[in-house]
């Protein structure tokens, strides 16, 4: 078993006086992809949230690479290696295609991402990079989130509804690229509400029910029965 | 030929106007902060100049070289220090606490340096002019609006071709994705601030030898810089220059038709363009 690169020990997250995470334990090993579903409201963002800094937390609940990130700032977190492509894309409109993935290489990790290697990835953002970035379809801005994660060079990488709002199509699209983005000794978390998709491109599951992991299994090896469970909280 | 005259000087004035205004713009467009203490700070500058000045004989031109980095650290201390923790989705303490900077620093002049009108020697410079076509140009209002020119062109330039102006556009955006990305918005708010009062020093400066100041004209100061800022758009810079120029005609030409009407038809010319298009000529920022 390669060693973890990410652990949470019962991590608890609130928004003021409502929790949403309950005593959380997850781990992610060096290479691997890990997949968490759960329904509107389980608490899947908020676990986003937490991992990258955007909520502080309790030391000693996180640990990155052995260190304990828990009450780091988002950016500190960044620098330390840890990529997110966030729920509903956050390009920032005001600057370009090109200007969105520079900023992604603001971290200053040396690594094989390049703007070079992001516009052979999704050669159409070389075409539009000069446009601004909201004037790109649904699924081009969803390569330059992506693209813009990548450019951080980052050990770990976390997808949070990728597949959000893009059409069917697309959806494919970006997830036959996934593993050519997940190469090269990346570990990546994905977050979905496509079950089927995330299991497909996953080792491990989490399934989070109201706050919590109600399941936790191999990819390959979990029934739809076990995951319905666990999703809906249906005995 | 007056009135040529009258509309060519105020386009000049309109120059320190921006100078007064580009400030205020910048961190308004970075960080959504609106600085009522603006004014005071271009007057804190003008101050530090006529000290420098005083204390080491250099022309006040030269005096910038102190001043300029001097408010620019002013700037990042005072963001990092204090500004920092005013910012939120309210609007209210950053204008408060400014507002109170605003009362301190107007003291804390007064204080200092008294309430006597100061004015910083700059020798021939003051009143050396030139001819063309006919209109007298005095040479200080040409330098001081090539000032503003180049100061909006840098500001500009440094904001569209740079990674700190592409930083500063990430984190007015969204700060949390920015901070995602590895941009701390503290620091890059206290670049932001360190920038503007360095504007504002310039400004200060060039106020400072076109004028006498004492400690309580911070306030107009503030204004003109506001109106300039509105009347160009919120968000552009060059708009921001636009709004100076059109702010100085209205006052020049305001002057020509009777010296009490000055100060008054600047304020109506924004009044005007605030009915007919409230978002300013030049919005970059849509209300």
């Amino acid at each position: 078993m390669p060693e973890p690169i990410l652990q949470m020990h019962a991590l608890d997250a609130h928004y003021g006086d409502f929790q949403a995470l309950y005593g959380v334990d997850m781990e992610v090993s060096e290479g691997e992809v890990l997949a968490i579903i759960g329904s509107n409201g389980a608490g899947k963002t908020t676990l986003m949230r937490s991992i990258t800094g955007l909520l502080s937390n309790e030391p000693s609940q996180i640990t990155y690479h052995r260190e304990d990130i828990s009450s780091l700032r988002a950016d500190e977190v960044a620098m330390r290696g840890l990529a997110m492509v966030p729920e509903g894309r956050q390009l920032f409109p005001s600057l370009s295609v090109r200007e969105n993935l520079m900023i992604g290489a603001q971290v200053g990790r040396k690594g094989p991402w390049s703007l070079d290697a992001v516009y052979k990835l999704f050669p159409i953002l070389d075409e539009r990079k000069d446009q601004q970035s909201t004037s790109l379809s649904g699924g081009q801005q969803q390569m330059v989130a992506i693209g813009r994660a990548l450019m951080a060079n980052p050990d770990l990488i976390l997808f949070d509804e990728i597949s959000l709002g893009l059409a069917p199509i697309i959806i494919k699209d970006i997830y036959d690229a996934l593993p050519g983005i997940i190469g090269e000794g990346m570990s990546a978390i994905i977050v979905e509400q496509d079950i089927s998709k995330a299991l497909s491109v996953s080792s491990r599951v989490y399934c989070l029910q109201e706050g919590r992991v109600s399941l936790e299994g191999a990819s390959d090896t979990v029934s739809r029965e076990d995951i319905s469970r666990a999703y809906f909280g249906i005995e | 030929m007056d009135w040529l005259n009258a509309v060519v000087q105020g386009t000049l004035l309109g120059g320190l106007y921006a100078l007064f205004a580009a400030g205020l713009s910048l961190i308004f467009g970075v960080m959504r902060l609106v600085n009522i203490g603006h004014g005071d700070f271009i007057v804190l500058a003008a101050y530090l100049g006529l000290t420098v000045t005083t204390a080491t004989g250099l022309h006040p031109l030269l005096a910038l070289i102190v001043v300029v980095p001097t408010m620019g650290v002013i700037g990042y201390v005072l963001q990092r220090g204090l500004l920092n923790q005013t910012l939120g989705d309210d609007l209210l303490p950053p204008l408060l606490v400014t507002f109170g900077l605003s009362v301190i620093l107007q003291n804390g002049l007064l204080e200092v340096y008294s309430a006597d009108p100061q004015k910083m020697e700059a020798g021939a410079l003051e009143t050396a002019s030139f001819a063309v076509g006919g209109l007298n140009l005095g040479v200080l209002p040409v330098l001081t609006f090539a000032v503003a020119v180049a100061v909006i062109w840098g500001l500009q330039w440094t904001f569209y071709h740079t990674a700190l102006g592409r930083a500063f556009r990430a984190v007015s955006d969204n700060q949390d994705i920015a901070q995602l990305m590895g941009l701390n918005r503290r620091h890059i708010f206290g670049v932001a601030m360190a920038l503007a009062l360095g504007v504002t020093a310039i400004a200060g400066i060039l106020l400072g030898i076109r004028t006498s100041f004492d400690p309580s004209i911070g306030g107009g100061r503030l204004i003109f810089g506001f109106e300039a800022v509105i009347i160009g758009g919120l968000g552009n810079l060059w708009g921001t220059l636009a709004g100076g120029v059109i702010l100085g005609v209205a006052q020049t030409v305001g002057a020509k038709i009777d010296p009490g009407w000055q100060i008054l038809s600047g304020h109506l010319a924004f009044l005007f363009i605030l009915a007919i298009r409230p978002n300013g000529l030049f919005p970059r920022i849509s209300a």
